[in-house]
């Protein structure tokens, strides 16, 4: 670690320590605690849902802390607003990069902030020079004026980079910013980290891939659950010791899985592939079965998904359900095939937020409650009641509106909904996210008991605990690809994680 | 990252800058065609006194209340109430010189401009605080403002007589063969576009229509800026007031009534994305000119009344279309020329 000169004060450039945030009633962080020097790049891992990305807003200004200590080299400081921390030198470069689309690049690494002449007059000239010596001093070669529409995640985050360098920040985090490059791309952008590195910034660089954190990194922070576990110098742990830490649970007791008949096959997916975003997908799901589809955000599951249920579209490949084919980019034939799909994000996908209880439960079946073509609320009611009661939804009334409902509720909601249509195979994409343990439990034992029913499932989840204790067989992802296979007995949190972080090994 | 041999300034670049610019540089084409098809018809459009002034004076109020809207069309919002605003401040000015005799005209317009602005910043303040779409809260505004109208002027109206003479002059008075109106508005024109371009406070407008979301995060003064857009298009409402009393002399409680689509289809037609973030005060100059001097060129040209709304529907349809194509090719070249490289 080099000590920038002049640098007699050892605290750290960035701390934070037993911060604590929750939303409403769901605690996104406990305890989240990290220490970064100057001059030091400091991985920060942890599962998704670990509260990483919740630390990484409290220390952008995008969310303030409830409780807990946040210090920038000694000084404690809180920010209101994204303004506040980008005054006090932090840049934080997201896996999304968000800039503006119609501005031309060069706009983009000065918006705010652009050199001034006289009368306010922007200093093209200067403002150009310096994004020509930036990106010259990164190595990069993008052309400055065109617009930011079109450019590669790459591109984009170099010019994140070069925001960062020309606002001169002291703290600069990267959330995931590898998990959309290419190897070329990686290498680049490890250059550019270890020269910032060297000019004495201190970097936090959040990622899933463990090689890129042992390759690049001094310290690791490992988080679980919403609190800090361990930190250590990267010279004095192993990949082995740190996925034993960001999983550290006890799998097997949370989940009481049925024994179930495994039958026929349901689902049958074919070579599934749509270019850019997953490639030759083949999975089979079969009566009685959970598979658990496995892998980080991003690694294209959900995509999948919303392509087998014809959501979206596929160039090749095909989708059959109980031997007959599923057309492509027709949700409705999928529904009336018996192919449902609870999808991830329920406030924006599966609920009419503003709708009651029971229309929300009967919007799939509205064509077979409807009388004439007319919907009265008593067909709805009666039908919304046998599924509020099967899944114990728990509201006053029926007519509550969807929005006010707790988390748990409004899946098994969005549950209700599909399973009302009497599926034959249901997908279900991220089943328990951010909702109570209680409630989880719930919605495991359903699915359980469904599939003992002889449904076909195949549930998409990013909770490792989950994907072990809940499915007969484990299918990971990575990066588009079905990256292994993984029978319910062989599988563990190791060997999945490792499936889902390195490609090479597993392909098959 | 690219791994580009090209030099920094790539061909791409240029065409798409070309593509920009003939986007303004079509709807002039539009422009010029039209007249010259009006003044082959009849000569008189172009080559008399009156024609070559009603040519420039007819679209001039039209072009301030055309420039506001753009400004705030590219944020991302919409002012629908300057149509009202321009109404009020009118009879604002009318009863100035009725109610305080021997007030200097310079007095009228910065009180008018600056009434113009505070309605404007009302619009800014609800759509920036409250956080409802500038839709619905200036579709609310352009009902209250002018209910407030109705109900101050009730069926008096403003006449000519009870204007001063020189304040009259201002409406029909030329510079050398050039409206006063008309240069006024080339004046804040030319201002207004050298804003946009060249200031912080106009990137960021630009900026904020471009990804609302990713100006929150830049930490741009987003809720300043919108008030500051809002207030810029009551206050130009607000001046397009004093000049329509100006030039028409005679004011009733409907005074303007309209002329928000005008404004609102003038900047669509100039080029100036419903959606934020594109297009320039200059293109909504231009379809201002456009869309006014097709009102008059279309009689000239011997087709019949019921067509010539129309045509202003085509023109606005076909704007928004073209417009639609263009950014389809665009988006399609960008990511060719990051392939490319």
């Amino acid at each position: 670690m080099t000590i920038p000169p002049g640098a007699a004060d050892p605290a750290p450039a960035l701390e934070l320590r037993d911060i604590r945030k929750s939303f409403g009633s769901v605690v996104a962080l406990r305890s989240g605690t990290i220490e970064v020097d100057a001059g030091s790049i400091h991985a920060l891992v942890g599962e998704n849902g670990a509260g990483k990305s919740t630390l990484v807003k409290i220390v952008a200004g995008l969310y303030r802390r409830d409780a807990g200590v946040f210090r920038l080299e000694g000084a404690e400081v809180d920010f209101t607003s994204t303004a506040d921390s980008k005054a006090a030198g932090i840049a934080v470069i997201y896996q999304e990069p968000t800039l503006f689309p119609d501005l031309s690049v060069t706009e983009n690494v000065f918006m705010g902030r652009q050199p001034v002449g006289r009368f306010g007059r922007i200093d093209r000239k200067a403002m150009r020079a310096e994004v020509d010596g930036l990106f010259q001093r990164l190595g990069v070669r993008i052309d400055p004026d065109r617009p930011a529409d079109g450019l590669s995640i790459a591109d984009q985050q170099v010019i994140e980079i070069a925001k960062a360098i020309s606002l001169d920040a002291k703290v600069l985090i990267m959330d995931e910013p590898t998990a959309a490059l290419s190897g070329v791309e990686v290498d680049r952008l490890f250059q550019i980290a270890r020269s910032l590195r060297d000019e004495g910034r201190a970097i936090v660089f959040i990622s899933h891939r463990f090689d890129e954190v042992f390759d690049l990194c001094d310290t690791v922070t490992v988080m679980r659950d919403g609190a800090y576990i361990s930190t250590s110098r990267i010279a004095d742990t192993n990949v082995d010791e740190i996925v034993r830490q960001m999983v550290g649970r006890d799998v097997t007791e949370l989940f009481p899985k049925q024994e179930t008949t495994i039958g026929d096959p349901l689902l049958e997916v074919e070579g599934l592939t749509s270019a850019g975003i997953f490639h030759d997908i083949t999975l089979t799901v079969r009566s009685g079965e959970i598979v658990g589809l496995a892998g980080l955000v991003g690694a294209g599951r959900s995509e999948v998904a919303r392509a087998i249920f014809g959501v979206d579209h596929y160039q090749s490949g095909t989708v059959r359900l109980n031997g007959k084919p599923v057309p492509a980019k027709s949700p409705t034939a999928a529904m009336r095939l018996g192919l449902a799909l609870v999808p991830e994000d329920r406030r924006k996908q599966g609920l009419v937020l503003d709708s009651s209880v029971s229309r929300n439960t009967t919007l799939a079946i509205r064509e077979q409650l409807a009388k004439f073509g007319i919907i009265t609320s008593g067909f709805e009611n009666r039908a919304a009641r046998v599924w509020a009661s099967r899944l114990e939804v728990k509201t006053n009334a029926l007519s509550t509106v969807a929005g006010t409902l707790s988390g748990g509720n409004q899946q098994k909601v969005v549950l209700g909904k599909w399973l009302a249509t009497e599926p034959t195979v249901l997908i279900i994409d991220e089943p328990t996210r951010g909702i109570d343990v209680g409630t989880k439990a719930e919605v495991h034992r359903l699915l359980s008991e469904l599939a003992g029913q002889g449904m076909g499932i195949l549930m998409i989840s990013s909770e490792l605990p989950e994907v072990l204790g809940m499915a007969d067989r484990v299918l990971v992802m990575r990066e588009g690809r079905i990256t292994a296979e993984i029978d319910r007995a062989d599988a563990t949190s190791e060997n999945v994680m490792f499936a889902a972080t390195h490609a090479e090994e597993q392909h098959s | 990252m690219s791994t580009a041999t090209t030099t920094p300034t790539s061909n791409v670049t240029k065409r798409l800058g070309a593509i920009g610019k003939a986007r303004e540089f079509g709807i002039l084409l539009a422009l010029v065609i039209v007249i010259i098809a009006a003044t082959a018809a009849n000569p008189n459009f172009l080559f008399s006194a009156d024609g070559w002034r009603d040519l420039l004076l007819t679209p001039s109020i039209l072009v301030l209340v055309a420039v506001g809207q753009a400004i705030v069309l590219i944020t991302r919002n919409v002012d629908l109430s300057v149509g009202s605003v321009l109404g009020l401040t009118a009879y604002l000015t009318g009863r100035l010189f009725i109610d305080f005799p021997g007030i200097p005209i310079i007095a009228v317009f910065v009180i008018a401009v600056a009434f113009g602005g505070v309605l404007g910043l009302i619009n800014g303040a609800l759509v920036a605080f409250a956080k409802v779409p500038a839709m619905v809260i200036t579709l609310g505004t352009l009902y209250a403002y002018r209910g407030i109208n109705v109900l101050w002027t009730g069926s008096d109206r403003i006449n000519a007589s009870d204007l001063p003479k020189s304040f009259l002059a201002l409406g029909t008075e030329q510079f050398l063969t050039i409206p006063i109106l008309t240069i006024i508005a080339l004046v804040v024109l030319i201002i207004a576009g050298w804003y946009m371009k060249n200031t912080r406070g106009g990137r960021e407008f630009y900026a904020i229509g471009s990804d609302p979301a990713a100006a929150e995060l830049y930490g741009l003064r987003v809720t300043r800026r919108l008030l500051t857009a809002f207030l810029l298009s009551g206050a130009l409402a607000g001046l397009g007031g004093v000049l329509y009393a100006a030039r028409y002399g005679t004011i009733n409680s409907q005074a303007g009534s309209g002329w928000e689509l005008d404004a609102v289809g003038a900047a669509v037609i100039g080029g100036v994305a419903i959606v934020g973030g594109v297009g320039s005060v200059w293109g909504a100059a231009i379809g201002a000119v456009l869309l006014l001097t097709i009102n008059r060129a279309l009689p000239i040209l011997g087709i019949p009344d019921f067509w010539q709304r129309a045509v202003v529907g085509v023109l606005i349809i076909g704007a928004i279309v073209l417009d639609r194509v263009l950014a389809v090719r665009q988006k399609r070249k960008l990511i060719e020329a990051r392939d490319d490289s």
